[in-house]
């Protein structure tokens, strides 16, 4: 179970949250939405850890993230608005790389098949330079695939892609909270899982 | 208790007022040493027999260097608590410090050239501590870009520490080398202070005003850690009853 | 996974990044190359004052060419997000940053040190002062790297960035210059350089320990 109590956020001089309180258990959506500069992205930030909170805690099962950093960690999976694609790697060594250093084991197999699975089958040995913005972040979003992680923390997974990898996406999401994950995300369009009925944190600026 | 005074006066608001209380004393204590040094430096203190009265600039020189080297130790003592417990209030001590410890780095620089013109007939000699003394300035120029460089204060804060610590670690480093490298190369060996043959009334004068630097540097940084509460608090609430009050 | 896997993976990755761009390393040595070639039209080809110079010379061109390489430790990684991604990953931080730092001084370092002979022929370094500066570079070079990474994290992202570095880390430098340089000089003179270098080691022991700790608080603060 992930809990956020009593958070609160201050970049440069302005408070973008305070008093934030959230919980997220097994099998649950947690969508944050709000305008833009309210704090989405730096309260995800925090609750993967990159950003120490101004005020309050973050607990992974009952721990101090900080206290668990190794096992929470390993347990999450966290995808930003910079999708960590290297221009002079191809797609395939892309994917690869970011398994074996985020310490997933995955086969070339499985690599190629998550590529396939998200219709990249015939661009796995293009350098990820010859790819469009959508074909990059599919790239990235296609760890999700090989990830066991358990929490799935995605800054604004849905933007830029076109509707079947939307579709994609948003089943992957469905899968994954089915077989007792969570997942955290901001986005600023609508997500219809079917079966889950996500809840929503508004950050109110 | 003496924990309940530390917190207080470690809150930006209540030290604001405590340091505006403190720093005319600092700055009388400064005058007052200041004069009394000159007095001795340049009234009491005899001629020296070697280097006539052109010495008497070290009674500003090697106080000015003693206290450069020591507001850096002090700067990153400052970085060390702001790092290890996160008290905003001892960044901020730091950044205040860094100026006045590179004016007084570059005023020993400056007085060694000085000095340096009529004993050895250059302005600029690679004597050990000189070198040390540049390396020294260099290091406050970069403490101070790298902070300047810096939008978001906390970033700034911290970074700032970072490099200020990493300096204070080099330091004794830089000095060692830079006597290994100007032994070696048999440079000038003129000792700046030759401590055995001085007489002691050179000793009282140059203490004294080494005292009457310290008292400036506390005054001149806790009015300018004054000025950087200000900054930094501008939205605070206490800061607005204050304007107020004073209008 | 266990951790010298990821390691290794992580190490792969940098130098196939570095073997696609090769031409960034080039000019580094390029660069290193063209300094060191300045000195001899600046101060004229006298061989006596060369001689005295040269292993001065090129060190000072090393720590230039070492300073001007730093931007590619970080910069790219930071740019792209593969840096919070590092972050992330359960390996402590201190043992990818050593991993990235030495694969900077494979691309960066190493190639200064095959080249440094050329350049110390070029300035009449006897013989035994050759194998000396390539000792010394050899010993030197991964300090460079070592403490360029703290300067290189602490300015991640900032305007002028790249200046900025020079002015933190250049001062940084110094001692590493002082030993280096002074253990040609003295192998010239006919002193022996065993005292510099043995120097110049425990400034090597001693940056490997410490300064992976400080680059992982400066990289912590900067992402922030």
């Amino acid at each position: 179970m992930l809990e956020g109590k009593n958070l609160a956020c201050v970049r440069g001089e302005r408070t973008l949250f305070d008093h934030l309180n959230f919980t997220l258990n097994a099998g649950e959506l947690l969508l944050v939405q709000g305008a833009n500069g309210s704090g989405k992205t730096s309260l995800l930030r925090t609750v993967c850890g990159l950003l120490t909170p101004e005020f309050g805690e973050i607990l992974w099962d009952g721990e101090k993230i900080g206290a668990v950093r190794e096992d929470y960690q390993a347990a999450m999976v966290f995808l930003g608005h910079a999708p960590a694609v290297k221009d002079d790697l191809t797609a395939f060594e892309n994917l690869d790389f970011s398994c074996r250093l985020a310490g997933i084991e995955a086969s070339r197999e499985d690599v190629k098949g998550a590529l396939g699975h998200f219709g990249l089958g015939h661009c796995l040995e293009l350098p990820a330079k010859s790819l469009s913005q959508g074909q990059r972040r599919r790239v990235a979003l296609a760890r999700l695939l090989l990830a066991k992680a358990k929490l799935w923390i995605l800054d604004e997974p849905l933007v830029a892609l076109d509707q079947a990898a939307l579709h994609l996406v948003q089943t992957l999401i469905g899968d994954h909270l089915q077989s007792g994950g969570m997942a955290l995300l901001t986005t600023h369009q609508m997500v219809s899982i079917p079966g889950i009925e996500p809840r929503v944190l508004q950050l109110t600026p | 208790m003496s924990v309940f005074n530390w917190y207080k006066f470690s809150s930006p608001a209540t030290f604001y007022t405590l340091a505006g209380k403190l720093v005319p004393w600092f700055y009388a204590a400064a005058i007052l040493l200041c004069v009394v040094g000159l007095y001795i430096s340049f009234f009491m203190a005899p001629t020296d027999f070697q280097q006539g009265e052109a010495y008497r600039i070290i009674f500003i020189h090697v106080p000015a260097a003693w206290m450069s080297m020591f507001i850096y130790i002090v700067m990153a003592g400052w970085a060390a608590i702001g790092l290890a417990f996160n008290t905003r209030l001892s960044f901020m001590m730091a950044s205040a410090l860094a100026p006045t410890g590179a004016m007084l780095t570059f005023v020993s620089l400056w007085t060694g050239a000085l000095w340096g013109k009529p004993m050895w007939g250059a302005w600029w000699v690679w004597d050990a501590r000189l070198t040390s003394e540049l390396i020294l300035f260099f290091l406050y120029l970069g403490f101070m870009a790298l902070q300047a460089a810096i939008d978001d204060p906390r970033r700034a804060d911290r970074a700032g520490a970072l490099i200020a610590l990493v300096g204070v670690i080099n330091v004794p480093i830089i000095y060692f080398s830079v006597k290994w490298w100007n032994t070696l190369h048999q440079g000038a060996s003129v000792s700046m202070t030759k401590s055995s043959s001085m007489a002691s009334i050179m000793l009282i004068g140059m203490l004294v005003m080494a005292l009457a630097a310290w008292m400036y540097a506390i005054a001149a940084s806790l009015s300018r850690v004054r000025s950087i509460i200000l900054e930094r608090e501008r939205n605070a609430q206490w800061v607005a009853q204050m304007l107020e009050a004073e209008l | 996974m266990t951790m010298p896997q990821t390691l290794i993976a992580l190490l792969r990755r940098e130098l196939t990044l570095a073997m696609r761009r090769r031409g960034d390393v080039l000019t580094i040595l390029f660069f290193f190359v063209i300094v060191a070639s300045l000195f001899p039209l600046g101060v004229g080809p006298d061989p006596k004052v060369l001689r005295l110079m040269g292993g001065g010379v090129v060190w000072v061109a090393a720590l230039l060419a070492a300073m001007l390489s730093l931007g590619r430790l970080f910069a790219n990684d930071y740019a792209d997000g593969t840096l919070e991604q590092l972050i992330l990953t359960p390996t402590p931080p201190v043992v990818w940053i050593l991993c990235k730092i030495i694969a900077h001084w494979l691309v960066s370092g190493v190639p200064l040190i095959l080249m440094a002979p050329v350049l110390g022929v070029q300035f009449g370094l006897p013989a035994d002062a050759l194998w000396v500066l390539v000792f010394s570079l050899l010993l030197g070079t991964p300090v460079l790297s070592l403490i360029g990474a703290i300067g290189a994290a602490l300015t991640l992202g900032l305007r002028g960035g790249g200046v900025l570095v020079s002015l933190l880390v250049l001062p940084l430098y110094i001692p590493v210059l002082i030993f280096g340089a002074g253990a040609v000089d003295s192998t010239i003179s006919g002193l022996g350089a065993e005292a510099h270098l043995s120097l110049l080691g425990g400034i090597l022991i001693l940056a490997f320990m410490l300064t992976p700790w400080a680059v992982a608080a400066a990289l912590r603060i900067s992402i922030e």
